[in-house]
């Protein structure tokens, strides 16, 4: 019940969140800007508009919305957001996250490929680049956080602990490989649509209507994902007994929290222009050397 | 030394028996697939001569891993060496294939004679060739000794997995066979070496010193790296998956050089839980590899080619092939809920709880050890994106890819075997474990009775009791489901209507497959990225009718081989100048060659008088 209720809620929650940064980041330039309800507008827009499909396409672009959607919900699910251990945490682990992003993400670069457009390859060539240098420096996160915690399962760091170094080194590498992740400046910028400089939106580029509604929802709820777990690690406290005042206390500072993130991810948007791809390597490498830096704090116990 | 005539030459335990299983896992749908495969490719005499060959091929192999004796062992590694050979050079015809033959052959042999040096040591001390009577001289034997053969045995056997850099006749010989051959060789062939590391280093020698499961650790990961950036550069289909196997005997390897490594610290659990996440991955990867080469096969006997550039809109025209194919990449790129995916999450957590249990230095290293293996599952992944998706996805690029048609029926059975099995071994990976527990501590002589082995339960370190599990089954049912949950969304909540249009193309209207990204293209960001290692260099041409109008424009790009071009280019260069040089002695007078046999005879007088 309580996963239904968690997953109904990150749903319902994640495009408030890149409706937030985006009205951050306006208002940071001194733009008035969109209502921070705006991605909520264009999915009942798509969800209500025709869909085109390419007629060079094949099943793989059909499916790939369902897929990319239900990877990420299962991801949501493994999580332990509303409550202290999730149920669903037997079924895997902060290593079957990143499994799971990758089945998404295959899929995703698959269906680009798939339109037969140059805009797809392009986007799908960069896309797995990105994400496949980004591996290394979250296997290193996952490494530091569980030799913390002792466990590589969610629940174990979502409760109560103190702040270490490690763990703020952790989720500062985090914080970098999710800015590769959910494509943002400076890895990727998902405001613009000039052809040679889009990574994600390039790969998304053929979807139109409902089928896009899902692969944005989809995009929402990962960055949420991301969020979340970088705050848990940094901002740690979780659900200690489930009595009102506390779930509410607990619920407001989830916002918060989620909030301090989102005011940090537009301020890098906005102060740092979007690297050349290649240099995206040294952006991660600097979060593999924060990671291993995570690592080396962790095994001394600082 | 000939009475094993009369005595019993086999050993059937847990771990030889685990091995045969893999054998005929893969060679059974590989021989099924053969029928339509070799119908049509070559005359009537010549498949049955592939049939005879593919049977000695299997049983030599049968026999390698379930003889109790080195020489026995011995002489079934050579036939099983030849007999591979043989086909290799199947297709006559093929200029390549007698070149990639000639590398195999004299790589394998090389190997095999560190193989026999290392058993004529093992045989100066036991007095015997039994497995068990070396077993129990080698608890006697001199550690300098034990190094030194414990190197013999990683070349030896080394050379025939294909780890880096003896890795050189794996991509030229495997993709030269025909392709239920290259699915054999991959898939099961190669692993016999690591059955040979198993058996001979670790059951027979047992692990010394901890530096060999440091040396094979940093081996597997070299291996892990160089075959996956050697295969995303690659554009022939089954070089392609050729250069895949180095990266997954590495990854095998891993599991194995693990748990050396708790051995030599006395971790027995650990060592037992890495040496299961080794064969897990290697039971894995002679199905999806068999499953691979397969459908690589059917491509090329559809089309004529396997130049990745050249196909293109596969999954079309062979719609069967395309998801056989579909679920073997998804496999190798480790995607959940398949049976890659398992194995190397079993691995990962087999890092993770040894970097909790070692101390100081060695955490920061199975870490790192981790780390590249999580960059090298995401190359894998980025690699088969380009293999699936430049061969089935868009529109076909040339007249060999349009002129396709989907397979015949035993070959797309053979296929449909090993697609199930992938699954089956996804989803019961719980069952699979116990199996391998087994395995694991007969062939590294730990008793597992007491200890538990199954996918819930991973504690890092026991003060806190916090477990990590991982269900397939239940993973796939709510991926499922949430699928499903999704297109009812999508049905009810949308209201548009579907409409069938082109592609976008910025309003150009002439939209065809020379628009399409290229293999060439799609690797371009790893080609930069790892330019220190691939030392690529490109070739433009262009050809002017005018100074403003370029009439036709030629580009080429390459990566330099850098193992072949520094290491063995050389070595060959100083055979060569050495065979000449010793040519002078050789001028072919009679009465010279007469002299050296006499010297030689004086020499070797002396000798035996001396000693």
């Amino acid at each position: 019940m309580m996963i239904i209720l968690q997953i109904i809620l990150f749903i319902a929650s994640a495009p408030l969140l890149s409706g937030l940064i985006t009205k951050i980041k306006n208002n940071l330039r001194m733009r008035k800007g969109q209502s921070v309800l705006q991605p909520y507008y264009n999915l009942a827009k798509l969800f209500s508009k025709d869909e085109v499909i390419s007629e060079t396409a094949s099943w793989i672009f059909r499916v790939t919305p369902f897929v990319v959607l239900s990877s990420v919900l299962v991801a949501a699910m493994l999580i332990p957001v509303f409550i202290f251990v999730s149920p669903a945490h037997k079924i895997g682990d902060f290593l079957v996250l990143v499994f799971i992003f990758a089945l998404g993400r295959f899929f995703l670069a698959l269906s680009a490929l798939d339109t037969a457009s140059s805009f797809g390859g392009m986007g799908a060539s960069r896309e797995m680049f990105i994400s496949s240098l980004v591996e290394p420096a979250l296997c290193l996160v996952i490494l530091a956080v569980s030799l913390q915690f002792g466990s590589t399962d969610i629940s174990a760091f979502s409760g109560v602990h103190t702040i270490t170094v490690s763990s703020v080194v952790a989720a500062l590498a985090l914080l970098l490989i999710t800015l590769a992740e959910t494509s943002r400046i400076p890895v990727d910028n998902q405001e613009t649509h000039l052809e040679l400089t889009m990574v994600h939106e390039a790969m998304v580029l053929e979807y139109s209507g409902r089928s896009l509604a899902l692969i944005e929802v989809a995009s929402y709820i990962k960055q949420l994902i991301f969020f979340f777990l970088i705050a848990q690690i940094i901002f740690p406290i979780g659900l200690l007994s489930g009595n009102l005042t506390q779930i509410i206390f607990w619920f407001l500072w989830y916002l918060v929290r989620l909030g301090i993130i989102a005011i940090i991810v537009a301020l890098v948007e906005v102060s740092v222009a979007k690297m050349r791809l290649f240099r995206v390597a040294d952006f991660l490498g600097f979060a593999f050397v924060l990671g291993i830096v995570a690592t080396v704090c962790a095994i001394l116990g600082v | 030394m000939l009475n094993f005539l009369t005595k019993n030459i086999f050993l059937f335990d847990p771990l030889s028996l685990f091995f045969l299983a893999v054998i005929f896992i893969v060679s059974l749908p590989s021989l099924i697939y053969s029928f339509n495969y070799l119908q049509g490719e070559y005359p009537a005499v010549k498949i049955m001569l592939a049939q005879v060959l593919l049977f000695a091929f299997v049983l030599s192999m049968a026999l390698v891993v379930s003889v109790n004796n080195c020489l026995i062992f011995l002489i079934f590694w050579e036939l099983m060496s030849l007999v591979s050979y043989f086909l290799v050079v199947f297709d006559t015809k093929n200029v390549k294939s007698i070149q990639a033959g000639l590398i195999y052959i004299v790589m394998t042999h090389i190997g095999t004679a560190f193989i026999i040096a290392a058993f004529m040591i093992l045989h100066n001390h036991a007095h015997s060739f039994d497995f068990f009577a070396i077993k129990n001289a080698c608890q006697l034997m001199p550690s300098q000794t034990k190094n030194i053969v414990f190197l013999l045995f990683l070349i030896g056997f080394g050379t025939k997995a294909g780890i880096v850099p003896l890795h050189i006749w794996l991509p030229y010989a495997h993709p030269q066979a025909p392709s239920h051959i290259s699915s054999i060789m991959s898939g099961v062939m190669i692993k016999t070496a690591i059955y040979g590391i198993i058996r001979f280093v670790m059951f027979i020698l047992g692990v010394n010193s901890s530096w060999w499961g440091t040396l094979v650790l940093i081996l597997a990961i070299i291996s892990c790296l160089v075959g996956v950036i050697y295969a995303l550069m690659e554009h022939d289909i089954k070089r392609l998956l050729a250069y895949h196997s180095v990266e997954n005997i590495g990854i095998i390897l891993l599991g194995v050089g693990l748990s050396m490594f708790f051995i030599s610290l006395n971790l027995s659990y650990l060592a037992v839980f890495s040496l299961i996440a080794g064969l897990y991955h290697l039971i894995n990867h002679a199905i999806f590899k068999g499953l691979l080469f397969l459908c690589a096969g059917s491509v090329y006997k559809a089309t004529g080619t396997r130049d990745i550039e050249k196909l293109g809109g596969l999954i079309k025209k062979m719609p069967q092939t395309a998801a056989y194919f579909l679920i073997g990449a998804m496999a190798i790129s480790a995607l959940p809920p398949l049976n890659g995916f398992v194995s190397e999450w079993l691995t990962l957590q087999a890092f993770f709880l040894g970097a909790s249990n070692v101390i100081g230095g060695n955490k920061l290293f199975l870490g790192l050890c981790a780390a590249m293996l999580a960059l090298t599952s995401g190359l894998a992944a980025a690699c088969f994106v380009k293999a699936f998706g430049i061969t089935f996805l868009a529109r076909p690029r040339s007249h060999y890819a349009e002129s396709a048609k989907e397979v015949a029926l035993s070959m797309r059975i053979g296929m449909l075997i090993l697609a199930i099995l992938i699954i089956i071994f996804g989803l019961a990976a719980a069952l699979v474990i116990k199996l391998l527990a087994k395995v694991s501590g007969s062939a590294l002589g730990i008793d597992i009775s007491s200890m538990s082995f199954s996918l819930n339960n991973f504690t890092l370190s026991p003060q806190i009791a916090k477990s990590t599990y991982l269900s397939t089954p239940v993973l796939a049912l709510w991926l499922i489901v949430f699928g499903i949950i999704g297109f009812v969304i999508y049905r009810i909540f949308g209201r548009g209507k579907s409409v069938i249009y082109k592609t976008w193309d910025c309003g150009y209207y002439k939209l065809d497959s020379r628009n399409e990204y290229t293999a060439t293209a799609f690797s371009k960001p790893f080609r930069v990225a790892f330019s220190f290692f691939l030392l690529p260099y490109r070739k433009t041409q262009k050809i002017r009718e005018s100074f403003y109008h370029i009439k036709s424009f030629s580009y080429e790009t390459h990566t330099t081989k850098v193992f072949k071009k520094y290491i063995y280019d050389p070595v060959l260069v100083m055979v060569f100048k050495t065979a000449k040089s010793m040519r002078r002695i050789q001028p072919g007078s009679i009465h010279l060659y007469l002299g050296y046999i006499f010297i030689t005879l004086l020499l070797l007088i002396i000798f035996m008088g001396q000693f």
